[in-house]
Formats: C-alpha cells, sequence, structure tokens
C-alpha cells in the first residue's frame, strides 16, 4: 500500500452537527456555531486532525471512542505556562 | 481504568509534535500517551463553549464522556489555573460506579471508592442523614 501524502494542510471535518440541530445558515456556507454541550445530553461528534505521539498524524473522530469511557480537554495552547 | 484522554487546542498538529518532542516527553517520562487533537478556527470549542473569542484560543474545558456518548461532566475553568487530576479521576470513579449499578447506588458529595452510597427510592426519603454522615 502506498503511503498517504501528509501535506502541509489536512482537511478534517471539524463538528458534525446533524442538519436539524444546526442554527440555519445566514449565507452559504457560513454557520453560527452555537454551544450544544450540555450535561446528560449526547456529546457533539466532531473530526479534528491530530498528532498521535508515537503513531504519527492522523484524523480522529469523538465517535470512534463509543464503548469508551472518553475524557476531552480543552487547552489554550501548546507552549502556554500552567 | 479503561479512560481515554483526548487533548484539544488551537494549535496545529504540526506544533503539537514539536511541542510533545521539546517539552511534554521531558515532563513525562515516555511521553504523553494520548492523542493531541487540532481545533484550528476553534469550530468545536465553540460548539462545546469553550472558544474564547478575542483571543482565538480554547479555555480550560473539561467533558467527561460515557460509553454511550453522554457527556457526564464538564468543568471550565480561565487559564490562569491549571486542572485537579485528583478531582478528575474521582469523578471517573464515581461516575463508573454509578454506571456499574445501572443507577441503582449514587455516591454522596466527596465520595470515593470503598466508601458508602446510597440507594434512591422511597426508603430513603428524609433518612440520608442514618446512612451517611458529614466527614
Amino acid at each position: 500500500m502506498a503511503q498517504e501524502i501528509d501535506s502541509c494542510v489536512k482537511p478534517a471535518a471539524g463538528p458534525l452537527i446533524p442538519e436539524a440541530t444546526a442554527a440555519p445558515a445566514i449565507s452559504a456556507g457560513v454557520r453560527p456555531m452555537l454551544p450544544l454541550a450540555r450535561v446528560g445530553k449526547e456529546a457533539p461528534d466532531f473530526e479534528a486532525s491530530a498528532y498521535i505521539p508515537g503513531e504519527g498524524f492522523k484524523n480522529v473522530k469523538l465517535s470512534d471512542y463509543r464503548g469508551k469511557w472518553v475524557v476531552l480537554c480543552f487547552y489554550p495552547g501548546d507552549f502556554t505556562f500552567v | 481504568m479503561g479512560v481515554e484522554v483526548l487533548a484539544i487546542s488551537t494549535d496545529s498538529r504540526f506544533s503539537h509534535k514539536v511541542w510533545h518532542e521539546v517539552e511534554l516527553s521531558k515532563m513525562v517520562e515516555g511521553g504523553i500517551p494520548f492523542p493531541m487533537l487540532s481545533d484550528q478556527g476553534g469550530r468545536i470549542g465553540a460548539v462545546y463553549g469553550v472558544y474564547d473569542e478575542e483571543a482565538g484560543v480554547n479555555i480550560r474545558g473539561r467533558f467527561i464522556i460515557d460509553p454511550d456518548g453522554i457527556i457526564q461532566a464538564m468543568e471550565v475553568l480561565t487559564p490562569s489555573v491549571g486542572r485537579n487530576p485528583d478531582e478528575l479521576i474521582r469523578q471517573l470513579q464515581a461516575f463508573q460506579h454509578v454506571r456499574a449499578t445501572k443507577g441503582a447506588e449514587v455516591t454522596p458529595s466527596g465520595w470515593q471508592p470503598g466508601k458508602p452510597t446510597l440507594k434512591p427510592g422511597p426508603d430513603l426519603v428524609g433518612k440520608v442523614w442514618q446512612v451517611w454522615k458529614v466527614e
């Protein structure tokens, strides 16, 4: 199998929100993102590009982790102090 | 504990790789064992309510998601204060215990594994004081 080329830009879908729950588009391609995360409700699915230590670059989908406990940790940035 | 960690920031995957190589792998022996996700543009953070549009970064938001994909807990801090992993682990243990009992047992304030749980139902109403004490 040919090695996948990982160039400068690798598209990832970002939030994967069903049309029914997404806010209506104001203009083509622009959709305001409203916070959807609530305790007791389904975690909004998404796809993101990722670096996995020891494995390399890969796109990761939250829904790939169904069946497992997940801790999703947002942080301000690499190389920040805290 | 059977828990997968996903770290996510607005940095690129390239930045994640270099930060891991030059700093994180020197803080944690063997490096960190979980994926570092890229949310450039903050679109994912916006959906989770943690994207700061003025700063262009995601603030410290932490979500516990169960095997059915349901958010069981969230904690959001402004950037200057770091999190407490002990409390994260305590919450995970509590949520896993409740799930293992299919909700027949619930965990009171400050619960730790091995401590008494509560069995919610009509018989417990007004009698929590008999089975659980403030420590």
